[in-house]
């Protein structure tokens, strides 16, 4: 999973737009923005958060210096260990070719300590969009966790696992009707990446904005889960 | 056995619902993931949980348990209190770990 390698298979499953989502980590990110310069795929940086109540939601934004910011709050409250790198191999660091920069002992592990709620307001107040991550997984999904959608939680959408439908999740858990719900691949090796997607008719130039009007169906953009 | 007896023997603080707590108590479900008290939690049973999201009052007052036990003097925001204070759920904190709280429990039974 090296940024050119990323952004090559990207293209070549026809993907536009993805994201790079580490676990309470925007590390990596700025890599494979770089890497992807050029080639007309769109990165947007981005976290998947775990927070307090070990709920995942995805964070996403325009620019690194925004997912930054939201890391360096995320840092601020994670858990107070080290990476152990002989028990759960190394974290690396990369450049934009895929070449080591740096080891990372950072513990991205486990959940930050931040209140659910509290985080999708800290994301907003970045400019990003917050999406609680494959919602129906019983662990660090957010119906199984909190066993009902919290009507409190303002959620730019909720993304679900790759083999269940909107229409099916819908049909098997209570959800607002006007929470959008989008797929993605949750790719954690090459091959994955593209296996699964969601489309965003935009009418401009993608942007955290636009994908924002799409999932609010603004105009004739919207969201489709094919 | 009565709530307001295990209160007591348990040193149990009561964050919320202090006027329901003379109901029987049946016994007892322990877990962390509301999806599984949803389906496995029985009325009256108490609840021992860390979670404290606001989320934990309505699957109590849904399942119906005689009372949510907030273990290891977890943190609970105002907003999980009032919101139990308002549906007449009762909220009781331990002091100690889950263990510990369901094992001086279990000596009383």
């Amino acid at each position: 999973m090296i940024p050119p390698l990323i952004v090559d298979e990207a293209l070549r499953k026809g993907l536009h737009i993805i994201a790079v989502t580490d676990h309470n980590a925007v590390g990596n990110a700025a890599a494979v923005m770089e890497a992807a310069v050029g080639s007309g795929l769109w990165v947007m940086p981005g976290m998947e958060l775990q927070c307090q109540e070990e709920v995942d939601a995805l964070c996403l934004f325009d620019t690194l210096e925004q997912a930054q910011a939201w890391e360096a709050q995320v840092r601020a409250v994670a858990l107070p260990f080290r990476h152990d790198a002989e028990r759960f191999g190394p974290q690396y660091r990369v450049d934009a070719e895929g070449d080591f920069i740096a080891e990372d002992d950072s513990f991205y592990q486990g959940p930050a300590q931040i209140p659910l709620e509290e985080a999708a307001a800290a994301v907003h107040a970045l400019g990003g969009l917050f999406i609680p991550a494959h919602i129906e997984r019983p662990m660090k999904g957010l119906l199984g966790v909190l066993g009902l959608w919290p009507a409190q939680l303002r959620a730019d959408a909720a993304e679900l696992s790759p083999n269940l439908r909107p229409s099916a999740a819908r049909q098997r858990f209570r959800l607002p009707p006007e929470l959008p719900l989008i797929t993605s691949s949750d790719a954690h090796w090459l091959a994955v990446i593209g296996s699964v997607m969601t489309i965003f008719v935009l009418e401009g130039p993608p942007s955290i904005a636009e994908l924002r009007r799409a999932l609010r169906g603004e105009g004739e953009r919207r969201v489709v889960v094919p | 056995m009565i709530l307001r007896d295990i209160v007591t023997q348990l040193d149990l603080q009561v964050l919320a619902g202090e006027g329901a707590l003379d109901q029987e108590v049946t016994g007892g479900y322990i877990a962390d993931l509301l999806s599984c008290v949803m389906a496995g939690a029985q009325p009256g049973q108490l609840w021992f949980t860390l979670q404290t999201h606001l989320n934990i009052v309505a699957v109590a007052s849904l399942v119906g348990v005689a009372a949510i036990v907030i273990t290891e003097a977890a943190a609970v925001g105002p907003e999980t209190i009032n919101r139990a204070a308002g549906e007449g759920v009762v909220l009781l904190r331990s002091a100690e770990p889950t263990f510990e709280t369901v094992m001086k429990l279990a000596r009383l039974l």
